[in-house]
């Protein structure tokens, strides 16, 4: 196994304070390895967007992160832990060591400033010795990387169509050589054409660059296909971890497997489709126990009391870790 | 409230049918345009026909841009057509408001795709519901008629108890429950044709699908025609009888949902279904693997052609890695597909005359290699190329 480059421990993350406070990220565990796609799935109020910003210290008011610890590897150097680094310190980080790719990045660009005058500011603020020359040069090189031609580094943001936002989106993340790249939802905006086009690529530049990735998406069928594990998200808490072929093949989780099941397949059989029936919980108000039970098809009697924690499944794989009391080692203490 | 369970009508009946329709929307003039003498105008929809049947779903499947949403439009008569025809049950309409277009508005109604959106936020889901059942003529004499006809649209839509929504206000309901909502006030109208412009898009995985199987219900138990306006070939194949695929403002191909994702025929299609999200392809733990190999190195590329000056011949061609000359010049018209009733496609590549005449890819000096052969190329090449094509 790969070295971590991000770990995640106990975070959590409340919008508001004391007893009004919603939880909106319940202590989370998560590992990001070196060079790994990890993706990170769920229906929206899951928590996931939250998470991201939560632990790159992006939260805007009311989010508080009120817990837990989020530890960075430099590729050189001794861990530090992201919530605890001073504001001069963050903003060394910040871009330079892990960048994000927002939601909604076609609209994240300033429309009244070229692409050249954002793309060059990162580098400036960054590198603060580079010549104008050498900038420019690392711009044009940066275009080039996701399959823009350079000429249109003076174009303004409207003169691009989406999917060219979307790639100086990402070639402005990749422009410092980051090691953790966090994308959230960076291709729902966009045509399966151009999604897959633009997934590809940044597929290829992993290879090539070998940075992390914390892909954010509710399209499950998408991260199957584009990441090597995945976690999925459900009421603030990952349900569910494993590698993305395993977690196709036999999902652990009934929500995980509900999610599995709610997406029409384009090939194969035409199966019937169940999906999963009420609605996402309620943050201010969540059930007991396990918060998927009053959806769960499979719930029995610990469920609605008792909390499952995250760990290995019953039958022992390292890989993989699920939070449900039907493949819990340790079984749940009689009441 | 006289919504039918029994179907009176004969099942697959034709209710609505668009023939040429065509849709230009007029593009600003600058100072330097006074004098020319063609307007310029962005052609929206060109020459789009087909017919809803009743008791059927139709999906209509497209890229944003490639005028799907137009056509929703048009069939609800919301925007005035520039060209073609529309014929409920065989007569030609075209309504401009006041009571002709309300009683049209009766028969054919629209949903549309953000339920935040179409929701009135300072009204409860019981004034949305009254509303339409009242415009409609169908909230019966009594107080007692509309609160039964109230519960029973709720019911319809799977929001029960009714007491429970009647008096909500669509931001105390989830996105699921307000698309309901939206269906029922659909429904209030008792219509013969639903127009669904991506009825699902905005919401969350888990409850598409029970959005889209209350459709389907809907479908089977009222008999009604549904338009299913989609980007999602794969939710066309499970949920729609019959799909249709739009480029540029043109249908390129049509037919069984079934044959027209599995046994694609247009080199558009074919490059659609390429490009969906399918977890089969997983090949091993490698990331991304599978990506590539149907993205190619189209780069830069990929994007529809502009519409206000659209390519001459196939909308297609700038893209498409088989271009004939004659793709180029001549508009291809509706060729039927190999034995497949019903199954056509606007490409040349189906016309042996031409493909006989002019060699495929002729016209394709930096072809978008993402677009795999379609199979009337296949069979005319060697085995070699038949097996790296699927």
């Amino acid at each position: 196994m790969r070295d971590p480059v991000l770990e995640i421990r106990g975070l959590r993350v409340d919008y508001g304070l004391g007893d009004a406070a919603v939880h909106a990220v319940r202590d989370v565990d998560l590992t990001l390895h070196r060079g790994e796609v990890l993706g990170l799935a769920g229906e929206s109020g899951s928590g996931k967007s939250t998470l991201a910003y939560g632990l790159t210290r992006l939260l805007p008011p009311p989010g508080v992160v009120s817990g837990g610890e989020v530890i960075y590897h430099p590729v050189d150097g001794p861990p530090v832990d992201v919530l605890s680094l001073s504001p001069a310190q963050l903003r060394a980080f910040r871009w330079a060591e892990a960048s994000i790719v927002f939601q909604g990045a076609m609209n994240s660009l300033n429309p009244v400033h070229k692409v050249s005058t954002q793309l060059l500011d990162v580098i400036r603020a960054h590198e603060p010795r580079s010549t104008a020359a050498g900038r420019l040069a690392r711009a044009r090189e940066l275009l080039k990387l996701v399959g823009i031609s350079a000429d249109r580094l003076h174009s303004y943001p409207h003169q691009l169509s989406g999917g060219m936002r979307q790639r100086v989106m990402i070639a402005m993340a990749l422009a410092l050589e980051p090691q953790v790249v966090i994308m959230d939802e960076p291709t729902t905006a966009l045509d399966v054409v151009m999604q897959r086009q633009i997934l590809g690529q940044l597929a290829e530049l992993r290879e090539r660059l070998g940075f992390a990735v914390l892909f954010i998406t509710h399209d499950l069928s998408l991260l199957v296909e584009f990441s090597d594990r995945i976690a999925i998200m459900y009421g603030g808490r990952i349900v569910e971890e494993a590698p993305a072929a395993e977690l196709y093949r036999r999902a652990l989780h009934p929500y995980t497997d509900g999610l599995l099941h709610s997406f029409p397949a384009l090939r194969g059989p035409r199966r019937e489709l169940t999906g999963i029936p009420g609605s996402p919980p309620d943050l201010r108000a969540m059930p007991t126990g396990c918060a998927f039970h009053p959806r769960c098809p499979r719930a029995f009697t610990p469920c609605d009391a008792e909390l499952p924690p995250l760990g290995p499944p019953g039958d022992d794989d390292p890989r993989r870790a699920v939070a449900c009391w039907l493949h819990s080692a340790t079984a749940p203490a009689p009441r | 409230m006289t919504l039918s369970e029994s179907a009176a009508a004969p099942v697959d009946e034709v209710v609505l049918e668009a023939v040429g329709l065509t849709k230009h929307f007029p593009v600003r003039k600058r100072l330097r345009d006074l004098f020319s003498r063609t307007p310029a105008v962005v052609h929206a929809v060109d020459d789009v026909s087909f017919a809803l049947h009743r008791g059927r779903v139709t999906a209509l499947v497209g890229e944003s841009g490639s005028g799907k949403s137009t056509v929703a439009r048009l069939l609800a008569q919301i925007y005035p057509r520039t060209a073609g025809d529309l014929r409920l049950h065989g007569t030609s309409t075209r309504v401009r408001g006041g009571r002709p277009f309300r009683s049209y508005v009766r028969r054919v109604q629209l949903i549309l795709q953000d339920p935040f959106a179409s929701l009135n936020p300072v009204h409860t889901v019981r004034y949305h519901l009254t509303r339409s059942l009242r415009i409609h003529g169908n909230a019966g004499r009594s107080a007692e008629d509309l609160e039964q006809a109230l519960a029973k649209l709720l019911t319809r839509v799977s929001l029960t108890p009714p007491e429970r929504y009647l008096d909500a206000f669509p931001h105390e309901l989830s996105g699921g429950q307000r698309q309901r909502v939206a269906i029922a006030r659909a429904l209030g109208a008792d219509p013969e044709v639903l127009l669904a412009d991506e009825p699902v898009s905005m919401l969350d995985v888990s409850i598409r699908l029970g959005v889209l199987n209350l459709l389907q219900d809907l479908k089977e138990r009222l008999n009604i025609a549904i338009l299913y306006i989609t980007h999602d070939i794969a939710s066309a194949r499970y949920f729609a009888d019959e799909t249709i695929v739009m480029y540029a403002g043109r249908m390129v191909e049509g037919g069984d949902s079934e044959i027209v994702t599995q046994n694609s025929a247009h080199p558009y299609t074919r490059l659609l279904t390429a490009s969906a999200p399918d977890p089969e392809r997983i090949t091993g733990d490698g990331a991304g693997a599978g990506i590539d190999e149907a993205a190619g190195k189209d780069r830069g590329q990929g994007e529809p052609p502009s519409l206000i000056s659209p390519p001459a011949g196939c909308r297609f061609h700038p893209r498409c890695p088989h271009a004939m000359r004659r793709c180029t010049a001549d508009l291809p018209p509706r060729l039927t597909v190999g034995d497949r009733p019903g199954h056509w496609t606007a490409c040349w590549l189906y016309d042996p005359a031409t493909v006989a005449a002019d060699a495929p890819g002729s016209a394709a000096p930096d072809a978008d290699p993402a677009v795999p052969p379609p199979p009337a190329l296949v069979k005319r090449e060697d085995t070699a190329t038949l097996g790296e094509a699927r």
